[in-house]
């Protein structure tokens, strides 16, 4: 079988490495359908990154559609049982890509915990993203924000749901000076601006912005103890080092409602990981209790990897008369040695290779190193 | 080499001023200042790798982190909404998006309004807002010629002084937004840099206010 870490592009690894760890926690895989009808998409939207869906009719006339999410689906087909529901799953998604890409194809493996949560059910979660991070990239950090905090603190200062989407706007781009616009023009107090100011400022490890946070929102005090046991929760499990308070990173609202994260790791330019609670999504599908669950985007682990050097390791070159059975022999000793080897009559064009062999009269010859 | 900051300048006036203003604020390149044909410009002890490109490239080079940080106009940041962070707003730049046309345009609200831009996706914002229908006429430049040859009724551009519309006997009609040049980061690097960042985006802050304070 060989090595596989040399056969598997990094995507394929990271598919690997984290089935494993979501099985080793007891989640139990979900294989799903390809297709799903395409009303659960229709009826909820804004759930989705975006709202082009590949569609087609099915052979009873049904309207189906490719797969943009798996989530959606998940929720649909979760149980209703008491207590927990632990499932994962890597599946391919179908989504448009960047303003001018057609649709693409996208790996995606993640993990969903559905039904009574608690406090330690949502750290679990977390901690599992945050070694998800770890065993793909060697830097690599995950923001938590609480939507709860946000939404009870603009509560507070307004009910005006225009300013209230401005000021999230603000807060999701870290823009101060806009953010003091906008509060001017909804009439909020220079005190009030500063504070939200330093909200959207917010950023760093958890024992320094917990406090800060809870300085800043001190009426949200069960968002804040929540965070607390959850940081407990990362440091005995080593992890607090690697996670990061900061209340720019969004959901939508009409389905998020506590905890949410995204992952980041150095080298790959946007988010690789995003999750968190979406208690009002499962409530919209009809099911009973709340829902916990993150995906980590493989596609984009693509770009992390630098292309080998080498096709291959040793081209061998034969001549007209030559033994094909010795042939194979003399390249199987080789490729035996751990050697790849592309055998040949000539060589190939813009082929790259370490080494040059020629079989001749029956024997190997080392030619040339590398081109 | 590591924690180099590679900031993406825009090329031209403003792009000029910025840099002397990074420069003051305690992050100098001398390299930048001779003349050469490399693209890129680094001074390690300062900790920044500057490089021009396309204004209305800066955006892109800082959404997909080839540049950790840049400098690019509110128009573009609200024409291709990238994702990025907007930490400061350099008050440098200043102008505002308007629609301007004909000095004597008399809007008739029963038809649909032709408007010629650079910035459709601010055209269509606007107008969209107050529910009017509009065609778009999307073009490069020269946007000025379209209202005088009839090709639209009005045009949604940037205005500085308006001397070119004055010249050409059109007049800015309406506001839709001010326009100065920000100081954006990648949303990753902000994450993986955020000391240099942070320090970097305080030191410019200083000395920008201060220098206003001495304007005044």
């Amino acid at each position: 079988m060989g090595d596989l870490k040399q056969v598997l592009r990094r995507e394929e690894q990271a598919i690997y490495r984290l089935r494993a760890l979501y099985q080793s926690f007891g989640y139990r895989p979900y294989k799903m359908n390809k297709f799903e009808e395409y009303d659960l998409y229709a009826h909820n939207k804004s759930f989705l990154q975006s709202e082009q869906i590949l569609t087609f009719t099915d052979t009873d006339g049904r309207l189906m559609a490719l797969k943009p999410d798996v989530t959606l689906s998940i929720i649909k087909n979760a149980k209703e049982t008491a207590g927990l529901q632990k499932l994962c799953y890597s599946e391919t998604v179908y989504r448009p890509s960047g303003a001018y890409g057609g649709f693409r194809e996208i790996m995606q493996a993640g993990l969903e915990c559905v039904g009574d949560l608690d406090l330690f059910a949502t750290g679990e979660v977390t901690l599992l993203a945050v070694q998800s991070l770890a065993s793909v990239a060697g830097r690599y950090l995950l923001d938590l924000s609480h939507l709860g905090v946000l939404t009870g603190a603009l509560d507070e200062l307004t009910g005006s749901e225009q300013a209230k989407r401005g000021i999230l706007r603000c807060i999701g781009q870290k823009n101060p000076h806009e953010l003091a616009a906008v509060c001017r023009e909804a009439g909020l107090s220079e005190d009030a601006c500063k504070r939200l100011q330093a909200l959207a400022k917010l950023h760093g490890p958890l024992p320094e912005t917990i406090p800060a946070l809870g300085k800043l929102c001190p009426n949200q005090r069960a968002e804040l103890a929540e965070l607390e046991g959850l940081h407990r929760m990362l440091e005995t499990a080593g992890a607090a080092e690697h996670v990061v308070l900061d209340l720019s990173i969004g959901g939508d609202m009409r389905y998020y409602n506590g905890l949410i994260f995204q992952g980041f790791v150095d080298g790959v330019a946007e988010p690789i990981l995003s999750g968190g609670r979406y208690d009002s999504l499962v409530a919209k599908l009809g099911k009973r209790g709340g829902a916990v669950g993150f995906a980590v985007y493989l596609d984009l682990l693509e770009r992390f990897d630098r292309s080998p050097d080498y096709d291959v390791d040793v081209l061998l070159l034969y001549g007209d008369e030559c033994n094909p059975a010795a042939l194979h022999k003399a390249a199987s000793g080789l490729r035996d040695s751990g050697h790849t080897v592309r055998v040949e009559q000539s060589r190939p064009k813009g082929l790259h290779y370490r080494q040059l062999y020629q079989f001749k009269e029956g024997r190997l010859e080392h030619f040339e190193e590398s081109t | 080499m590591k924690n180099l900051l590679n900031i993406a300048l825009p090329k031209g006036r403003l792009g000029s001023n910025v840099l002397g203003c990074f420069e003051k604020a305690g992050y100098p390149c001398p390299d930048i200042h001779a003349s050469t044909r490399r693209l890129v410009f680094e001074n390690p002890e300062a900790g920044v790798r500057y490089f021009w490109v396309k204004p209305s490239d800066v955006a892109i080079y800082v959404e997909r982190g080839a540049a950790d940080l840049g400098v690019a106009g509110k128009d573009i940041l609200l024409e291709y909404v990238p994702k990025v962070y907007e930490l400061l707003d350099t008050g440098m730049g200043v102008c505002r998006m308007a629609v301007a046309g004909p000095k004597d345009f008399r809007d008739d609200p029963s038809r649909t309004l032709r408007v010629a831009t650079k910035f459709p996706r601010i055209a269509r914002d606007h107008y969209g807002a107050k529910s009017r229908e509009i065609d778009i006429i999307h073009l490069n430049g020269s946007i000025e010629l379209a209202p005088i040859l009839g090709l639209s009724d009005v045009i949604v551009d940037i205005i500085e002084t308006g001397t070119t519309l004055r010249e050409n006997d059109l007049a800015p009609l309406e506001d839709i937004v001010p326009v100065s040049a920000r100081l954006i980061a990648n949303q990753v690097s902000y994450q993986f840099k955020h000391a240099e960042i942070d320090r970097l985006c305080r030191d410019l802050d200083q000395f920008l206010a201060q220098r206003q304070e001495e304007k005044k």
